[in-house]
């Protein structure tokens, strides 16, 4: 059909709309994913910063604040520059534990070089790995400001002695050395690589992450059911589900939560019951009833091939496991 | 389809529904009843904003209440201002952290004008004798060297989070457990919705509490702080320090101590904020994004304008500038 000038108009006035709308979105999907490429700044941002106003909110898609007032961690919402100055101020170090046992061992290399990438880059940061293969752990190049610390743990025969011991295990070495060593301390399962940076905006007194949104037709086995166990969480009580692969907070505060949950734990044991999901259940009954300061959005564990529009970065995921 | 589904709907997951539980943590990401979304509720450094709407005020109360806090209050009133006096008090009886323990201290220079207000149990009031300075500006400036003080030598032992507020206004809805925080600052409630260029920092490279052009966050007001009340004694004794640097230059900022709590907050960014809910001016016409005004300006007669002699306006915006 013939172009006419009302057509040109109307092109005209649509561009011009569009362009004006996305003009004033602070910030685009494209951009935040420039931004995971490069070590821990937004270089976006500072010029974005002088539009701030008190009417804008900066991503209007999701939650960015619990009805307790703890922030939600979104991509867009926080300007790492600010926080890292506000860490520096403070001369804090935070230490990452992990452990890898028996077959699990095949993830340390992966996850150390993802991690020495992409975990609070540019500060100080202490590995803590529990492993039964201290020999299997490969000379490993680290930055100049990170320490790896290779700790040697005996295998228990199933994994909910593992689950068990890891507790007893963190809160342990939480009273006897880490407390010393560092002020922060986060917990990681050892499968997993980190993709973008993870920095700064996770360092708060206790910190949990969001699970990820899972389209599978399992029960979600984590939800425990029987409320005789000490992992039952009341319905309606817990308001988010999160998950045991990566949480931490302040050595204070992930020193009470490792106790919780392994006395919790050990009585389950002695009732004769397992908490399925383990120590996840009880991770998340604890939760309820000493509610998270900082909550990380799925974009921190993000555990399906899924891509919904409202995770912008997937930061880390956890890596296929070898059948052997 | 995701609102259709509620907590308790579904026994077992059927084929190819979403799992119940992961889906009411979407809904509750993405569809929840506190949220705002006309306003900013989280600063860039993480630190909460808070309005109406994000929070519920049942689950903060919980968290609290076991703490057995005392949260503790000062409040100027020199000269004339001792008329502000019973409507603080009494409202702040209303609508102040109720159900917790509350130490009102009352920094004066006449104790005696202080009008005896009725309390609830838990809560008591102190009247802290105060010298009476000239002029209203260096009464004003000489409230953080006070509040100082007073930390150290009283209230460090009594409270546990202390607010700093003007004395001339009055509660009017709740103030509660969401306010409390390690460094707490209030938005000034003429400058929420302009841009940055037009926040009255200090301009004059010569004062302390000078701030750049392209710099700062927000402009909060002076009329409300508070936070731990170690943080509290580090706060006023840095924006003291200001202070005095400035009169040994002879300079006064823009907006006494306000410049340099603002300042302050620049480099030393507060942990929370309150919306301007909390330090609202009434002349004000109200807009949507002000849902429920807390706390605000009591009005005055022209004829109280003088209360002390060259008193013309104490805050901007709080004497109806336009903005």
């Amino acid at each position: 059909m013939r172009i006419t000038k009302l057509h040109g108009l109307a092109i005209l006035v649509t561009a011009g709309i569009t362009g004006a709308i996305w003009y004033h979105h602070p910030f685009s999907p494209s951009r935040d994913q420039e931004q995971a490429a490069s070590p821990g700044g937004d270089s976006g941002l500072k010029t974005d910063l002088h539009e701030t106003s008190l009417m804008l909110p900066w991503r209007q898609d999701v939650l960015v604040l619990t009805p307790w007032l703890a922030p939600i961690v979104w991509e867009g919402t926080f300007s790492r520059d600010i926080l890292n100055a506000q860490y520096l101020q403070k001369n804090l170090v935070t230490g990452v534990v992990t452990f890898a046992v028996e077959k699990y061992v095949q993830f340390i290399e992966g996850f150390m070089r993802s991690a020495n990438k992409y975990f609070l880059a540019g500060h100080q940061v202490n590995f803590y790995l529990f492993t039964d293969n201290p020999e299997k752990v490969s000379h490993l190049q680290l930055a100049p400001e990170n320490q790896l610390f290779v700790i040697p743990v005996q295998n228990g025969s199933r994994w909910q002695e593992l689950s068990r011991s890891r507790m007893h295990i963190l809160s342990s070495y939480i009273q006897g050395q880490f407390q010393h060593e560092v002020d922060y301390l986060y917990s990681m399962d050892i499968d997993v690589q980190l993709l973008a940076h993870i920095g700064v905006e996770i360092i708060d007194a206790l910190v949990a992450t969001i699970s990820s949104w899972q389209v599978t037709q399992q029960e979600n086995k984590a939800r425990e059911t029987r409320p005789e166990s000490q992992g039952a969480t009341p319905e309606g009580q817990g308001d988010f589900h999160y998950t045991a692969s990566f949480y931490g907070g302040s050595v204070s505060e992930v020193y009470k939560l490792t106790r919780a949950c392994f006395g919790g734990l050990m009585e389950d044991t002695e009732n004769g019951i397992e908490a399925r999901g383990h120590h996840e259940s009880l991770l998340n009954e604890y939760l309820v009833q000493h509610k998270p300061t900082r909550l990380l959005s799925p974009e921190y564990y993000w555990d399906t091939e899924l891509s919904p529009s409202i995770i912008h970065v997937k930061r880390m995921c956890p890596v296929h496991r070898d059948s052997s | 389809c995701l609102g259709a589904v509620s907590g308790g709907s579904l026994a077992a997951p059927k084929r190819g529904h979403v799992l119940r539980n992961s889906y009411i943590s979407l809904t509750f990401l993405v569809f929840s009843p506190f949220r705002r979304q006309d306003v900013l509720t989280v600063t860039p450094w993480l630190a909460p904003i808070v309005w109406e709407g994000t929070f519920d005020p049942e689950i903060l109360d919980s968290a609290y209440r076991p703490l057995n806090l005392t949260i503790g209050v000062t409040a100027f009133a020199i000269g004339k201002y001792t008329r502000f006096v019973r409507r603080f008090l009494e409202s702040a009886e209303q609508h102040f952290m109720r159900g917790y323990r509350v130490n009102y201290y009352i920094f004066t220079d006449s104790p005696e004008s202080i009008p005896p207000v009725q309390l609830q149990p838990g809560r008591r009031l102190e009247a802290v004798p105060m010298l009476r300075f000239s002029s209203w500006q260096e009464i004003s400036m000489r409230r953080m060297e006070a509040i100082n003080r007073h930390v150290a030598q009283v209230s460090h032992r009594e409270v546990q989070y202390l607010f700093c507020l003007d004395i001339d206004m009055e509660f009017h809805n709740p103030w509660g457990p969401e306010t409390l925080g390690d460094m707490v600052a209030a938005i000034h409630p003429g400058y929420f919705s302009v841009p940055r260029e037009q926040f009255p920092y200090e301009r004059r490279r010569s004062s302390a509490a000078f701030i750049p052009e392209g710099e700062g966050d927000f402009y909060y007001g002076g009329a409300v702080f508070g936070g731990l009340v170690s943080r509290v004694y580090e706060f006023t004794k840095t924006c003291h320090m200001s202070i005095l640097a400035d009169k040994a230059n002879g300079v006064m900022a823009a907006w006494q101590e306000e410049s340099h709590l603002n300042r302050h907050f620049l480099t030393h960014k507060p942990s929370k904020l309150l919306s301007p809910e909390y330090i609202w001016d009434d002349r004000k016409p109200k807009p949507p994004e002000i849902r429920l005004v807390r706390f605000s300006t009591v009005v005055k007669n022209y004829k109280d304008r003088e209360l002390v002699p060259g008193i013309a306006s104490k805050s901007p915006g709080l004497t109806g500038q336009t903005v």
